[in-house]
């Protein structure tokens, strides 16, 4: 066993599948509702979101405030797929239609990064604001889209394992990315665009990398969303949810993949627990979040990942505050 | 042979011209100074010849290998790739990254994988980042800067920092090698051991290296061959004796009548 703890990667295998493996019990025993569920589904599709914003704006520092276009370009493409296909293809249509999604969403990444990476801070960030508000008012006025009203009726394929297997796909890769060295190439441009052309770092490659990694992601998030709600508008998809998705990822920490996951977990379930203050609900929400930011401005986890060393650190510290009281 | 050759370079910013006509030859291996008053346009020429600024007109080529390049409207990157690197003069570390991390960037271009291997971690990725982690390791023992490699850069003193910068433009595998002010801010001391080591570093490295530097007693004890520039201009050129003695650059330094005097 201690053999097993010692290699990082099968330290990580065992944790993701004991977390399958208790959710799937949970499930099976009933203990797990479909409302709880629900929660699940949504905590899932953050993190994937939260992360593929992590990549993009935390670890390569380029503000984009059009998050929730990618995803819907990925909920539609899936959707209008999944209904038009013939019944007979079963999970089929439904893989297929994730990956239609994400790449959709992949390569309207690339024709918009192109051009508008080439902008800095806040002018990439309105110019990706107007590329989602484009794509939201596209949804509203295409008939294949079935304008404001939305689509309802998308076949649910969804269920605890296909959530599982995406998730954490989703996680891993982009985890495995961030340490390689063109990770360290995303984080470089961050630090100082010049200083990393200068050492041998195509900067608009990576920016444009991370953007359609981050894109294609989004799509993913927003395909398993239509295959979950049955229903989807472009309403879903405004403004509003890429301010959500971002809150997460600052609330988590730029430049922490474990930060954002916490955070999405933890937005979460603080707004389930809300749930009973239905109406200063959206209050009691902001002020926690005003709070966070004010004792830890750099987020949860700030730049650092949860790591066993991190955790007996933390640990050490118990300990040792525990004896000197 | 020369190894870099700057033929007429000038660059306007608007109505200013920051380096006009500028000509240089280095030649494989040697060892260069560039000096000159405060705003010569000695920095803009760095800037210049690792792509960060566009000539307005010469030439600039580049030669290594056997390969010749024309820089004039290649990107840094590129730059980089063809093996010029150089370090800052305000230094512009990577600051919220580790000094191993800062190291590890400019070894990216030589990095032996590709997206693929980066996005699955396939056998390539253990066995390359292994050899870039051992290689920094190298880098950073000759500056002594090995045992703080998990220090974040902005946590380094100002010293050390400078030494970072050096051993960054290092890993990018270079055969040209441009220190701007590599020794500015520095005592006595450092700077004499900064002195040894430059020295040191071009015949380990098989580098040829163009310093601009303010401090004399660094300049005149290495340099095998000094340029002197002034508003713009090359005003001299020529062993360190010939510039001490070269009235053009007395005038340039302290003015008409100590010249005349």
């Amino acid at each position: 066993m201690k053999e097993l703890v010692k290699k990082p990667v099968l330290r990580k295998g065992v944790g993701l599948v004991a977390v399958f493996i208790i959710v799937q019990l949970l499930l099976m025993t009933g203990v797990m509702n479909d409302y709880y569920f629900a929660t699940l589904v949504t905590i899932c599709i953050n993190i994937i979101l939260a992360s593929s914003l992590n990549l993009i704006t935390g670890f390569t520092g380029q503000l984009s405030l059009g998050h929730a276009g990618f995803m819907s370009i990925g909920a539609y493409t899936c959707a209008i797929f999944m209904m038009h296909v013939p019944p007979g293809w079963g999970v089929g249509a439904f893989l297929a239609g994730v990956l239609l999604g994400a790449v959709a969403a992949g390569v309207v990444g690339l024709l918009v990064g192109l051009p508008t990476l080439r902008l800095r801070g806040d002018y990439l960030a309105i110019a990706t604001l107007g590329l989602s508000e484009i794509i939201r008012i596209i949804m509203v006025n295409l008939d294949i889209t079935n304008g404001a009203a939305g689509l309802s009726g998308i076949p649910r394929f969804v269920n605890w394992i296909w959530l599982f297997v995406f998730t954490a796909g989703v996680v891993l890769l982009i985890a495995n990315f961030i340490n390689s060295t063109h990770g360290r190439a995303c984080k470089a441009v961050r630090e100082d665009e010049i200083a990393a052309d200068t050492m041998g770092v195509n900067t608009t490659r990576y920016k444009v990398i991370a953007f359609i990694v981050g894109a294609f992601s989004a799509g993913i998030a927003g395909a398993l969303y239509a295959s979950y709600f049955y229903v989807i508008k472009p309403d879903l998809f405004g403004f509003l949810k890429s301010v959500d998705i971002l809150v997460i990822v600052v609330l988590g920490g730029l430049g922490s993949l474990s930060g954002s996951i916490l955070a999405a977990i933890l937005l979460a379930v603080m707004s389930s627990l809300l749930q009973s203050f239905a109406e200063i609900r959206m209050v009691l929400y902001a002020v926690m979040l005003v709070a966070i930011m004010i004792f830890r401005p750099q987020g949860l986890m700030g730049s650092k990942e949860v790591s066993l060393a991190l955790l007996k650190k933390f640990g050490k510290n118990l300990t040792f505050k525990k004896k000197r009281v | 042979m020369a190894e870099l050759s700057i033929q007429k370079l000038t660059k306007s910013f608007g109505g200013l011209m920051a380096v006009s006509n500028v000509s240089l030859e280095i030649k494989n291996g040697e060892l260069v100074g560039l000096i000159g008053p405060n705003g010569a346009g000695k920095t803009t020429v760095f800037n210049l010849l690792t792509g960060i600024y566009e000539p307005t007109s010469g030439e600039i080529t580049f030669e290594h290998d056997g390969r010749k390049t024309r820089l004039n409207k290649l990107k840094p990157y590129r730059i980089s790739k063809a093996g010029i690197a150089r370090t800052f003069q305000n230094i512009r570390l990577f600051r919220d990254l580790t000094v191993l991390d800062n190291v590890r960037i400019a070894m990216h271009q030589n990095a032996g994988y590709g997206l693929l291997a980066g996005f699955l971690h396939l056998p390539a990725h253990a066995l390359e980042e292994k050899k870039i982690v051992e290689e920094s390791i190298n880098l950073l023992d000759i500056f002594n800067l090995s045992d703080k490699k998990n220090e974040m850069a902005r946590n380094l003193p100002y010293g050390e920092q400078r030494r970072l910068e050096i051993v960054r433009a290092l890993a990018t595998g270079p055969s040209l090698l441009l220190l701007d002010e590599p020794a500015a801010g520095m005592n006595l001391g450092e700077t004499a051991q900064l002195t040894e080591t430059i020295a040191q570093l071009r015949d380990r490295f098989d580098l040829t290296v163009l310093l601009i530097e303010h401090d004399m007693s660094l300049v005149m004890r290495i340099c095998e061959r000094i340029y002197v520039m002034d508003y713009g201009s090359m005003i001299a050129e020529g062993a360190p004796e010939e510039i001490k003695a070269n009235p053009r650059v007395i005038k340039a330094y302290l003015g008409e009548d100590v010249a005349n005097a």
